[in-house]
């Protein structure tokens, strides 16, 4: 019995299931529309955001550590001390999550009744900070140094054996924090997972208050007045941030191949790779041609693939299901939006691409260092 | 009739109405309306605060502590981290032993624990932060500039933990290091495997080669080795706090000047 669910876990948590099952339930947890605020009411998942619906979220993720920690496999790499910070962030990240909407959710039914959000008062009613604030501040100083004095006793820091150039550990894993980026590697080539992405990443959260322009819901939690917003940032927050770190500690064994939680880090492990560059699809595969010499001619399909995404695309949507936005948005804040936008969406596109068509590069030069 | 209501003063008060705490503090111990805020106006590092807040700025619910804790986190990595330097010396040859040390001669050894965690749970904290900012609303107009600062200062508590994650020395230092490093190489232009990089040459000599990219600039060589664990040193413990400092004072400044804490209108 046991087992069985232990394989089916390992079986849905590949990247390819899991991936797949968060995108598509991801619209209905977080609404961005109405035909999806309509599914959301009828097969009652806004239930999830009570007192009932976090205790069986809590419950459930529990289950499942407690789960990996009595199961040899996953006890190893559970109780590697770097990664308990990552069990405390995925407690930390649900609760939080679900305490947002559950306080979200009750100020959207207050503002449908015409009422002020629960944060509301009345701004002559003002508290003193000397002593309303400082002994709060006081009281979560002290606890949060009671917790983590005792984690410091109880947990030891992490030591390996000295340094040593020689040796390369399988797998050899950044810090836990960057293993979000690092499981993009798998997709892209390190100048777009390791640079570019990255440096797209603080730039387009920078960008966030200036892209938002709804001015609905500040200064308290709200969803139904920002539900686009939110979606897309909880989506790139919780699935191409978040989710990616936990593939990228707990899935990812030697040679970064995928491993179950509850597998055993075979390093023999072999996976057939068998990916195939755009331009062999096209000239080889399509034309039944060898390669043509010039770098350019080679990649021309790809140039031309990229070329419609980049800047057909933006252009096209504009004109069709994004005329309003278009409008509202003007020409530099839309084009700044579009190259963000299609920037984080070329992760989800690339990796199915990788995975249905086994498609290495769509523009693939490695002659230049220059793979898409 | 003086002298009985000298007996009711508690030691609290005479303490406080004493001429070296009122030279010190400059309000007696604080009882009313105005000498509570007083108490804030008045003090240098509760003066971060205004005197007096909206009511629902005070609720954890609505505010999580997070921001707060973030930077209590900073103050206590920096103390912990000034007494790690007390035994900690920064070369290949020291850097190991001198880490085992501190577990084992050190008295009360826990000072590498309480900053290692306390580095992890920092980034859990910022990250935190932010989610509340985000699902409050709160980066919304006049508050923008705030949120971007809020998003380097969140960059920078990265680069903080990870400079700070080769001073062990240990194989998951290095490692961890060289993976993260190894991305600078594939830097556009930049890097010694980067695209556009074989442009930028003189002729047939290439500007940008192993041994001159941004990743040799960051090592400090070809390899994580001696020159980048002095280069991660001095980024940890002075670049990185030192521009994190700067970027703090102006978070804290403008939350006050962009109309203090967010609320509903």
């Amino acid at each position: 019995m046991i087992e069985t669910i232990k394989h089916t876990i390992d079986y849905i948590s590949a990247p390819t299931i899991s991936f797949t099952l968060i995108t598509v339930l991801f619209p209905l947890f977080f609404p961005p529309t109405d035909f999806f605020d309509k599914l959301n009411r009828k097969l009652r998942i806004y239930k999830i955001w009570t007192n009932a619906g976090g205790l069986i979220l809590f419950t459930l993720i529990s289950i499942f550590f407690y789960m990996g920690y009595t199961d040899p496999n996953f006890k190893i790499i559970l109780m590697k001390g770097d990664n308990f910070p990552i069990v405390l962030m995925i407690y930390t990240m649900f609760f939080f999550t679900w305490y947002a909407m559950k306080k979200s959710y009750i100020n959207d039914a207050r503002i449908e009744e015409g009422k002020k959000p629960t944060e509301w008062h009345d701004p002559e009613d003002k508290v003193l900070v000397w002593p309303d604030l400082v002994y709060i501040e006081l009281i979560a100083l002290i606890l949060f140094m009671v917790f983590l004095i005792v984690w410091a006793i109880l947990v030891p820091a992490p030591l390996e054996e000295p340094a040593n150039p020689a040796a390369t550990p399988n797998p050899s894993k950044a810090p836990w924090y960057f293993l979000g980026l690092q499981e993009m590697l798998v997709y892209f080539d390190p100048w777009l997972a390791g640079v570019l992405f990255p440096t797209l990443i603080i730039v387009g959260m920078c960008a966030i208050p200036y892209m938002d322009i709804n001015k609905k819901g500040d200064g308290y939690y709200s969803f139904k007045e920002r539900r686009v917003g939110y979606f897309i940032f909880m989506y790139g927050w919780l699935v191409l941030w978040i989710y990616l770190i936990v593939i990228g500690t707990f899935f990812r064994g030697p040679n970064w191949n995928f491993f179950g939680p509850f597998e055993y880090w075979d390093p023999h492990k072999l996976e057939v790779l068998n990916n195939v560059n755009l331009s062999e699809y096209f000239w080889v595969i399509g034309l039944g041609q060898p390669l043509p010499q010039n770098i350019l001619v080679r990649e021309s399909v790809g140039f031309l693939v990229t070329g419609l995404y980049v800047f057909v695309l933006p252009v096209v949507l504009a004109k069709t299901i994004l005329k309003n936005m278009y409008k509202a948005y003007g020409p530099t804040r839309y084009t700044f939006l579009m190259i963000l936008g299609l920037s984080m969406l070329s992760l989800p596109i690339k990796m199915y691409l990788r995975w249905i068509f086994n498609l290495k590069y769509i523009i693939g030069i490695p002659e230049w260092f220059f793979n898409i | 009739m003086e002298e009985k209501n000298n007996k009711k003063e508690s030691i609290l008060e005479k303490l406080g109405n004493s001429s070296v705490w009122k030279s010190i503090f400059r309000s007696g111990v604080p009882r009313t309306r105005r000498q509570r805020m007083y108490a804030v106006l008045g003090n240098v590092f509760l003066h971060l605060h205004p005197a007096r807040l909206p009511r629902h700025a005070v609720k954890v619910g609505y505010t999580w502590c997070m921001g707060g804790l973030s930077f209590f986190l900073f103050v206590v990595l920096t103390i912990t981290g000034i007494l790690l330097m007390f035994y900690y010396r920064p070369t290949v040859e020291y850097a190991f032993t001198d880490i085992i040390d501190l577990g084992e001669q050190v008295p009360l050894g826990i000072m590498r624990e309480i900053h290692r965690w306390g580095a992890h749970a920092m980034v859990l904290t910022t990250w935190l932060h932010m989610l509340r900012v985000f699902m409050t609303g709160s980066y919304k107009p006049p508050r923008e500039f705030n949120w971007a600062v809020g998003v380097i200062l969140m960059t920078l508590t990265l680069l903080l933990s990870f400079t700070g994650y080769l001073l062990p020395w240990d194989q998951l230092a290095i490692w961890a290091v060289t993976v993260g490093t190894n991305m600078a190489r594939a830097t556009p232009f930049l890097g010694s495997e980067g695209p556009g990089a074989s442009l930028l040459a003189i002729g047939d000599i290439n500007l940008v080669h192993a041994a001159s990219d941004v990743r040799f600039a960051l090592l400090g060589g070809r390899f994580v080795g001696e020159a980048t664990l002095l280069r991660f040193y001095v980024l940890h413990c002075i670049a990185v706090p030192f521009i994190a400092m700067i970027f703090m004072a102006v978070h804290f400044w403008r939350i006050r000047k962009d109309g203090g804490i967010s609320g509903p209108l």
